[in-house]
């Protein structure tokens, strides 16, 4: 059953890609669907196994490469960490691909489409099952193949192909650091399983490595080479630029893969290493700032976009924002119970999001947008169900983690904790303005699309409202079910899953603090979305048009509508030098250059010359040869006359060889000379 | 019987070019089918080998001894231990596939088949010889029918110069080897490798030596001043011709340095170290930089080898055994993933005869199969995991991170510039718009150019997911080749001052 949830995609992708032409896009669609209910069912019995009942169990399969120490091998490990993971991958995963067989119906390649939804949740479930750190690195990269494949789903669009190729590229940064952190991890532990390292985790916290000349804590290094590795694929500031892009791809991937699961391998990667973050204070802080950045600036992004999917893709990296800062503030618990509402809530405004996309014929400009709320009442209550949990509307899932999170954080009583907590109230607000706004815009005020649109509009079909429901379940009461289960004081669910030093705690501080404190981010949640609505209504409007012209509002609303310009730093500052340097440095000036002048063109091109000089010096005239001939004389007496003093450098016994040879070539010459005189 | 084993391989291919160079050259089909047939046999009895080899012994296995020069000691010795066994193997692979790959756009069928013939047969001596002037000398003869490879087969005028220049090129650096034999040879008085082994050489000496030797290696690798003719050989070669290149030529230089440069000079190979290490890893990154503005598809590849085959040379000289069985891996798989992709160039350049990026696009929407193929390889590139790349350049890279972690992290930008070349030409290729007015012809990979791909497909995969069946043989060979380096236990310790203690 354990090798199923992997085997089961693995299947699925095999049989949609590999018969796909005799399947159809129907039986693909069936197919791949089936096989993905079936894993979800096994995975809630892992789940039940696992995490309800406690008996973790790791299963290994076989070696992979071995050498030295390095013991890299095929292993499962199944723990209540996995098991959470698991639940929400493949729930999600058989939604969006139910979702999918009816949003990409029309689309001649489906088959193809549900293959990669499929390879893309084999790679994430080997991700979060490995039991090492390489066959981890595995799923990393696989499920970074799968998102650049459906990003560039529709590939002959140049949009696609570019964010295909950007966010494979951003991801690979992160995997670059990733990778150093484990070899920096091998260098100490001398063992990449996860058992290993984190069993001597405690005892090692003291080792030093050096690495750039400069010694450093081990742990720490490792912690935040590890996170760069986080940064990529979890989208945090600095790496963060190829998520909004990636809205290029089809919805259900978005909502798949780019908000529920694959961007949260980050947190999972920092949840499960755990034990080692827990010896590396260091890094933890510096987690926590990333995080709280990453929150706030991700949100004031989302205050201004006009993409529909854009907003909700700013707003998944300020929730991960919100998440990895968890993370650093030693609240593995908390940061992965808010992945898994984030799952269901991000999940469902996505495919909201691609119903409205759908009914309005591929429009996603929310300018153009407006009033669908009479025409799709499902689908608003959706997006509004979703929007609600996500601001963290009291007793919906966002509530339970978000505004636990933002408690503990207060309750940190450290620079890092009162930074994000500042940061986060801050992002808070914002959420809850750019959700209201999206609300405001797409669904109330008035039509402003085509009329042609409006005409052919159509409610979502049967097969995309069922996903939309089982979400918006979720989406109520996943938070109000898992929060004692998950983050309840003293839970005894994630075993050794989670590592937590009793120091670094702060669960039951939270309880303690000050109650304004407690109802500020609502508060800042209420007035975010009051404002949200009504600056966004058409009575408004013209008014905060005039504001956004003054030279105060134009450079804030370019600032943030631009990104903070964090493209622009990259494209001119790195992509355009690196490839200049590539051209004009190392491939015209070097190797067409100096290396073609010092090797073969400069060879040739000599020896060509110094045949030209001795052809000249052939000239046929006597006096030419007298004057060499007594030049060379000269030089030759020069030398006798100076023997002595040669002597000392010089072998005398080369001499007599340059004399012997110099005597038979003139004995030679004069010979030919005679035989050329016999046969005149 | 079985020291007999290595003698017929090499004598298989020659016996069989013999053969057919006695048939008309108008019977195309005899010769093409008699071609394949000996070729595959050759690789049945390379897999004999595999499967008699004994991976627990470190000694050199099945060998053959014959007198050579007999007067002057020098012995014609083969025998193969783990680290040569797969080179053989993969050298064996190889050759049925290019034939095929030239099976239909090649027009002279009888040199081109007679010169793939030879040229398995030195290889496969090249990798067998375990004596160091015989080795030269077969190291040298592989230069000729490559010669005549790229000289008859090749493309288009410029393919003299690119012949000129790859012999010109590697036999510069292979005269000062020569010296460095024949000094070798009137110190000691032998070339046998195995007594050399025994054999110690003054630092001084040792210095000299490597530096000769490496003269030789460097170029075949090739390393940064002395890689242009590689771009350049591989251009203009046919597909073959280029699949065999980067599949076996390259790897010559990086298996001297296995089987000579580093257990005969030992002190010299710690002094030089840091030297490697520089000189590799501004190899990498000038390599993978200069690739991404290419537009020659066969010279993006070319330049892509260049920055793999200087991760080699980093694994090599991390000296420890991750390192080392990382490049050995690194080797063989770049031996199958850069041949894959010379050879899905070859499939667009019989269909459409332009190499040029531009033309193409949306390949994607006519040919399938072959962008599903050329997805794989270009994976196996950018060294994705679960194919062979991925297993050989992380052991590289965590070996040189256990030796010296700043060059390790200058070597791993290699990972995210080697996503950066491979990800825009298959971008090029088989995404975006299609573009009717210059490309007329759609067809999809046929039977014959699919199973050209499947057994390299299959290797690639199997070396990815399950490497153990290799490194299983290789593990004792290299231990014994790094006994005379002191290997530093893997903890913080010992690593402190960044070197090898």
């Amino acid at each position: 059953m354990y090798l199923c949830i992997l085997g089961l995609p693995l299947m699925g992708f095999i049989g949609a890609a590999g018969f796909g032409r005799f399947l159809g896009g129907r039986g693909a669609g069936v197919l791949t669907t089936s096989l993905l209910a079936l894993t979800f069912f096994f995975s809630c019995i892992v789940f039940y196994e696992v995490g309800i009942c406690g008996s973790s169990c790791t299963l290994s399969v076989s070696p992979w490469f071995l050498s030295e120490s390095w013991d890299a091998t095929w292993g499962l490990l199944f723990d209540p960490l996995t098991g959470t993971m698991c639940v929400v991958v493949t729930s999600v995963s058989t939604l969006v691909h139910l979702y999918s067989t009816s949003y990409m119906g029309e689309d001649p390649h489906l088959p193809r489409f549900m293959s990669y939804l499929s390879l893309f949740t084999f790679f994430m479930l080997i991700l979060i099952t490995g039991d090492n750190f390489l066959q981890m690195f595995v799923g990393w990269e696989g499920v970074g193949l799968a998102s650049y494949l459906l990003i560039n789903f529709w590939y002959t669009r140049l949009q696609a192909n570019k964010s295909a190729i950007k966010a494979m590229m951003m991801n690979r940064v992160g995997d670059f650091g990733l990778g150093l952190g484990i070899f920096a991890l091998y260098t100490i532990f001398g063992s990449v399983n996860f058992e290993s390292v984190f069993a001597c985790a405690p005892h090692l916290s003291d080792e030093k490595i050096v690495f750039f000349g400069t010694e450093f804590h081990a742990y720490t290094l490792i912690g935040i080479l590890l996170f760069v590795g986080a940064t990529g694929k979890s989208a945090q500031i600095g790496l963060h630029t190829w998520l909004p892009d990636a809205m290029e791809g089809p919805t259900p991937v978005s909502a798949l893969i780019h908000a529920a699961t694959m961007v949260t391998a980050g947190v999972f990667l920092i949840a499960r290493c755990s034990p080692l973050y827990e010896y590396a204070p260091d890094a933890l802080g510096v987690i926590a700032l990333a995080g709280g950045m990453t929150a706030f600036f991700a949100a004031t992004t989302g205050l201004v976009q006009n993409d529909l999917k854009r907003v909700i893709a700013y707003s998944t990296c300020s929730q991960l924002g919100y998440m990895v800062f968890a993370c650093g503030l030693s609240h593995y618990d908390l940061g992965v119970f808010h992945l898994a509402n984030h799952a269901f809530f991000k999940a469902l405004l996505f495919l909201g999001a691609g119903s409205v996309i759908h009914a309005m014929a591929g429009e996603q400009d929310m300018r153009r947008l407006g009033g669908l709320g009479q025409a799709l009442p499902f689908t608003n209550t959706m997006m509004l169900l979703g929007s609600l949990a996500l601001v963290g509307f009291p007793f919906l899932s966002g509530f339970y983690s978000k505004d636990a999170l933002l408690e503990v954080s207060y309750a940190h009583f450290t620079l890092s904790g009162d930074f994000t907590f500042i940061l986060g109230c801050g992002a808070a607000f914002c959420t809850s303005y750019y959700s209201f706004r999206l609300v405001s815009l797409t669904f109330l005020g008035e039509p402003k699309g085509p009329k042609k649109a409006y005409e052919g509009i159509h409610e979502a079909p049967f097969q995309m409202a069922i996903p939309l429901v089982i979400l918006g379940i979720g989406s109520l009461f996943s938070g109000f079910l898992g929060k004692e289960l998950m983050v309840g004081l003293g839970t005894p669910f994630w075993q050794n899953a989670i590592v937590n030093l009793p120091t670094h705690n702060t669960g039951l501080e939270a309880e303690y603090i000050d109650q304004s404190i407690k109802h500020l981010p609502f508060v800042l949640t209420c007035i975010g979305g009051f404002l949200g609505l009504f600056i966004n209504s058409p009575y408004l409007s013209p008014t905060v048009y005039k504001m956004k012209l003054t030279a105060l509002g134009l450079n804030l609303y370019t600032f943030l509508n631009r990104r903070w310009l964090f493209d622009k730093v990259y494209n001119d500052y790195i992509g355009a030098p690196a490839l200049n340097f590539g051209y004009n440095v190392s491939f015209k000036s070097i190797d067409k250059g100096v290396l073609e002048i010092l090797g073969p063109f400069g060879i040739t091109q000599g020896i060509r010359d110094l045949v030209n000089q001795i052809h000249k010096l052939q000239s046929g005239l006597i006096y030419h040869y007298a004057f060499v001939m007594l030049l060379g004389l000269t030089f030759l007496l020069t030398l006798l006359s100076l023997e002595n003093l040669i002597q000392v450098w010089v072998d005398p016994r080369l001499w007599f060889v340059f004399g012997l040879a110099f005597m038979s070539y003139f004995l030679a010459g004069e010979k030919t000379t005679d035989e050329e005189k016999v046969l005149g | 019987m079985v020291s007999y084993l290595l003698p017929s391989l090499i004598l298989l291919p020659l016996v069989g070019s013999v053969i057919l160079f006695f048939v008309p050259s108008s019977s195309v089909k005899t010769i093409r089918v008699g071609g394949l047939l000996i070729s595959s046999a050759t690789f049945m009895l390379s897999l004999l080998a595999w499967v008699f080899f004994d991976p627990s012994s470190t000694k050199f296995q099945f060998v053959y001894e014959a007198p050579w020069l007999g007067t002057s000691n020098i012995y014609l010795i083969l025998g193969i231990d783990g680290i040569s066994l797969f080179f053989v193997v993969l050298s064996a692979f190889l050759i049925p596939l290019c034939l095929l790959a030239g099976w239909e756009s090649i027009e002279r069928q009888k040199e081109y088949v007679i010169a793939f013939l030879v040229l398995e047969a030195l290889m496969i001596a090249v990798f067998c010889l375990l004596d160091l002037f015989l080795f030269y000398v077969f190291f040298e003869s592989v230069l000729i029918p490559m010669f005549f490879i790229i000289g008859i087969f090749g493309s288009r005028e410029r393919k003299i110069r690119a012949a000129y220049q790859f012999f010109l090129y590697t036999l510069l650096g292979s005269v000062l080897m020569l010296l460095g034999v024949l000094m070798i040879y009137s110190q000691t008085g032998t070339t046998q490798v195995e007594l050399l082994y025994a054999a110690e050489f003054s630092e001084m000496a040792q210095i000299i030596l490597w530096l000769s030797f490496f003269a030789s290696f460097a170029v075949k690798v090739p390393m940064l001043p002395v890689h242009i003719w590689l771009p350049e050989a591989h251009v203009e070669a046919p597909t073959a011709g280029s699949v065999i290149l980067a599949g076996i030529l390259l790897k010559l230089g990086t298996y001297g340095f296995l089987r000579f440069s580093i257990p005969l000079f030992p002190d010299a190979s710690l002094y030089f170290t840091p030297l490697v290490f520089t000189m590799s890893v501004i190899a990498v990154i000038y390599a993978s930089l200069t690739t991404v503005r290419q537009v020659d598809l066969k010279k993006i590849i070319a330049y892509s080898s260049v920055a793999h085959m200087n991760f080699v040379t980093l694994g090599l000289f991390s000296l420890n055994p991750l390192g080392v069985e990382g490049s050995i891996l690194l080797m063989l798989s770049h031996g199958l993933v850069s041949p894959g992709l010379f050879l899905c160039v070859g499939v667009m350049y019989d269909r459409y005869k332009t190499r040029l990026l531009r033309y193409y696009g949306g390949s994607v929407h006519t040919m399938p199969i072959f962008s599903a193929v050329f997805l794989f390889f270009t994976m196996g590139n950018i060294s994705l995991p679960g194919t062979s790349s991925f297993v050989g350049e992380f052991m590289v890279l965590s070996g040189t991170f256990v030796s010296n972690p700043f060059i390790c992290f200058l070597a791993a930008t290699g990972m995210v510039l080697g996503a950066a070349y491979s990800l825009w030409l298959y971008n090029r290729v088989a995404f975006g718009a299609f573009k009717p007015h210059f490309i007329s012809t759609y067809s999809d990979l046929n039977r014959r150019e699919f199973y050209i791909f499947v057994p390299l497909i299959g290797a690639v995969l199997w070396m990815g997911i399950y490497p153990e069946v290799f490194l299983d043989e290789i593990h004792a060979s290299v231990y014994n080749l790094l006994e005379n380096f002191s290997r530093p236990p893997i903890d913080g310790s010992l690593v402190v001052d960044g070197k090898i203690s």
